[in-house]
């Protein structure tokens, strides 16, 4: 699109191209949604009538899943800054096997959660379940919307626009990458701790 | 007049509106000589003077039908026992036997709020003017990202669309109240309007926060990453401020909303119990257990309550830039003006709960939510003096659009200090659902936001579609108008301080209320009577589009850069360079200066007759 590129021309006032600071802002407004789950969440549990529950152990395993994920994401961004194209598509590739892989054991989770009778709804659910339910799946979405702007990213590096003078793409997707690991883990925590 | 503003537009002089893409001829920045098809400029646009104009006539569009609708209620309410046999054609199944539909009446009331304050007010007035003049004024040209800013309205359309048409399935539309607050909302057995019609509206809302949010994500980049060299935060028009802080507000607030919307289509169609619990319905006992309703009204008034101030903000700031233009005065107190603007938005997240006083709250948590909103009198007041201050001495030119500005200021007034007595809870508790609180905010929000919203159509109509509206039919539209407002609202704070109930279908069976016949019938006359003089406008805007006088550039001779643009300026705005700024806008009347305005881009050194000692620094 023209109007962007005549856009960029242009002095950007932060010194961050606007496509960074835009995507910090839908980061902000995503961290509003669950603030407002966790802190409804904390509301709902001080009511009372709470069924309180053990958190399937798989939750580690995923949580651990992310983590390494985060760092092979890390991985494919120091690469693209020493311009190791090769390294960029490995990690980039891992980052995303490992994202799919989350998403996969997060629906496993859930497996065991219906195992363990804690529906998500019907006559034998719980707010407390329900709500875990929600929590991972808004955050499921979002780590949907993360594995397609990874796979955008993917096919560019493919193309050779990833490297040391196109940081832009890949720093986005590494920002938001690591946002929705550390999102995982402050849930995972937020359950371990209020359930 | 304007003889030393230096601008490449005056090169340019009578652009028409007709004339297409003069601007690619010596655009500097963009060598691409393309013939836009009518698809990719008027309809799918990503330049954002069109997106804006398409955010005003679907603004137009609802706001015409949630003023019809408020004439039905009002209908309904004025002449109870009159037959409503003649609205079969319109209506249809919803008038039985001469008589309208109670469930349907919930509906009308229901779809005026939610078209009011979300489509019209919200979409509507920051959608068309943070789109029109973000870039203007900063100095850019165009959006961050003009294809965000087309799904934005594209995502506004289709939440539109789905809203209109829940308006005619068999049920109805959704009829809980613009809050829709669960129980009522959340189940099918209740109303009617519970069913598909609720289903559209929850779908349609989430789509709108989506298109909110791509709005206000690009308004926010585009204010801090594109402004013009010198265009420094502190030399920003209020506008703009107003529209960042507003902005702000939609990404913080509209998640929420989103979430609790998300939270009740479960409750709805997934069968869990966030909101649901131990309910007794059509004599079967229903399985939800542990629901909470008042959490939805915490997670609703979070959104709720800065909603108001998303609704009104946008609108004091176009106030603010009109007064200073129209009284030939700088704005008093800009600083005050811009930390009266922080202060509100800053207040406007931790005072939601002054909704929810009659929840059986904690007395104590209520004290510190009332404590809270009271505070907020203090930075509106702020802003009150300071209008008030600006148009003091000033040598006030009666535009439309100032004349519109200072029934803004009036409307804000009259309402805000009822604001005072319902953000006390012991009094709240008194007057709630009342139509004192329907007469509080629809002065202080409704009414207010559109008078900033017709203030900004008449100031910033030139240069939308380079011509004038007429000014004779505008001050009539004003004064009906104007009247109109006050003579539905005041008589309303009598009704309900009598504690006559809002939200009910028939008062008639109550002694208390029914001696309230001939008052009701007054504010229908006079709802309905200034529901018509807005076709006045209507005519006025489509008429001048087409047939209006033809505007130059700077008609009000006004100090900000959108006026440094030709007549109708193109994708890009500026013809050649854009201006650089050297100082703030509101360089009015400035003593020993040659004319009574400085525009933002002319340089010191150009006005060595009205420098200040410390501009005269500046200029060497």
């Amino acid at each position: 699109m023209h109007t962007s590129e005549v856009l960029t021309a242009k002095e950007p006032g932060t010194g961050q191209h606007p496509y960074r600071l835009q995507l910090i802002l839908l980061m902000i407004s995503s961290s509003m949604i669950f603030a407002a789950y966790t802190s409804a969440y904390i509301v709902r549990r001080d009511e009372g009538n709470w069924l309180e529950f053990a958190l399937p152990v798989a939750l580690a395993i995923n949580s651990a899943i992310i983590l390494v994920s985060s760092g092979t994401m890390q991985w494919a961004y120091m690469a693209a800054r020493r311009n190791s194209i090769k390294q960029v598509r490995i990690a980039l590739i891992l980052t995303f096997i490992l994202g799919l892989a989350f998403l996969v054991g997060q629906w496993n989770v859930w497996g065991d959660l219906v195992a363990s009778r804690i529906f998500f709804g019907g006559t034998d659910a719980n707010p407390s379940g329900s709500f875990v339910y929600v929590l991972m799946g808004v955050h499921a979405f979002h780590l949907v919307t993360g594995l397609i702007f990874l796979w955008v990213v993917l096919r560019k590096s493919l193309r050779y626009e990833v490297h040391s003078k196109q940081m832009l793409s890949i720093g986005n997707a590494t920002i938001y990458w690591h946002f929705l690991g550390g999102l995982w883990l402050y849930l995972y925590l937020f359950l371990l701790l209020n359930h | 007049m304007a003889a030393n503003i230096p601008t490449n537009a005056q090169a340019q002089g009578g652009i028409g509106v007709s004339v297409p893409h003069t601007e690619h001829e010596d655009h500097l920045h963009n060598d691409e000589h393309h013939e836009q098809s009518f698809i990719s400029k008027y309809v799918f646009s990503t330049d954002h003077k069109v997106i804006a104009k398409q955010f005003l006539i679907t603004g137009i569009f609802w706001a015409i039908l949630g003023g019809t609708l408020s004439s039905l209620f009002r209908l309904q309410l004025g002449w109870p026992e009159a037959t409503l046999e003649w609205l079969t054609p319109v209506l249809g199944k919803w008038v039985e036997a001469g008589k309208l539909n109670p469930e349907f009446y919930l509906a009308l009331v229901t779809m005026h709020g939610t078209i009011m304050v979300f489509f019209v007010l919200t979409a509507g007035l920051s959608g068309t003017f943070s789109n029109f003049l973000i870039p203007l004024q900063i100095g850019a040209r165009d959006m961050a990202s003009g294809f965000m800013n087309m799904l934005s309205y594209w995502f506004f359309f289709i939440s539109s669309v789905i809203m209109f048409s829940s308006l005619f399935i068999e049920t109805g539309p959704a009829a809980a109240g613009w809050t829709i607050y669960p129980p009522l909302s959340a189940l099918p057995q209740a109303i009617p309007g519970s069913g598909a019609g609720m289903t559209l509206w929850l779908v349609s809302m989430a789509l709108f926060i989506v298109s909110q949010l791509l709005g206000g994500v690009n308004y926010i980049t585009t204010i801090i990453n594109l402004r013009t060299r010198g265009m420094s935060m502190s030399k920003l028009p209020l506008t703009i401020w107003s529209f960042f802080l507003t902005a702000v507000l939609g990404l913080l607030a509209f998640p929420v909303l989103f979430s609790a919307a998300l939270l009740l289509i479960f409750d709805r169609s997934f069968g869990t119990s966030f909101f649901l619990s131990d309910i007794y319905i059509a004599g079967q006992a229903l399985p939800n257990t542990g629901g909470s309703p008042i959490l939805f009204q915490h997670l609703f008034w979070f959104l709720g309550h800065p909603e108001v101030y998303i609704v009104i903000m946008p609108a004091m700031g176009m106030v603010s830039e009109i007064m200073a233009t129209n009284a030939r005065k700088p704005i008093f107190g800009y600083r005050a003006m811009i930390g009266s603007l922080l202060g509100i938005s800053l207040l406007s997240f931790v005072v939601w709960a002054h909704h929810m006083f009659v929840t059986g709250m904690n007395p104590f948590l209520g004290s510190v939510f009332m404590f809270l909103t009271l505070i907020i009198a203090v930075p509106s007041a702020v802003k009150t003096f300071n209008w008030l201050a600006t148009l003091w001495r000033g040598n006030i030119r009666f535009t439309t659009a100032m004349l519109f500005s200072i029934g803004f200021v009036s409307l804000f007034v009259s309402g805000g200090l009822t604001g005072i007595v319902l953000g006390n809870a012991a009094l709240d508790i008194q007057v709630h659902n009342t139509y004192f609180v329907v007469a509080h905010f629809h002065l202080v929000m409704g009414s207010s936001a559109f008078f900033g919203l017709f203030a900004g159509v008449y100031h910033w109509f030139p240069k939308m579609f380079g011509r004038m509206m007429d000014e004779k039919l505008g001050y009539i539209h004003f004064w009906l108008t104007f009247l109109g407002v006050y003579l539905v609202f005041l008589p309303m704070h009598y009704v309900g301080i009598a504690g006559f109930p809002r939200r009910y279908y028939s008062w008639t069976g109550f002694d208390t209320f029914s001696q309230f016949a001939d008052l009701n019938k007054f504010i229908s006359v006079a709802a309905i009577l200034a529901f018509f003089a807005q076709f006045i406008f209507i005519f006025n805007f489509f008429y001048s589009i087409f047939r209006g006088r033809r505007a130059t550039e700077n008609p009000w001779q006004s100090n900000t850069l959108e006026w440094t643009t030709p007549v109708v300026p193109g994708h890009g705005n500026w013809p050649g360079a854009i201006p650089a700024v050297y100082r703030w806008p509101y360089d009015y009347s400035k003593p020993g200066a040659e004319t009574d305005f400085i525009p933002q881009n002319v340089p010191f050194s150009q006005t060595q007759s009205s420098n200040m000692p410390y501009e005269r620094e500046m200029a060497d």
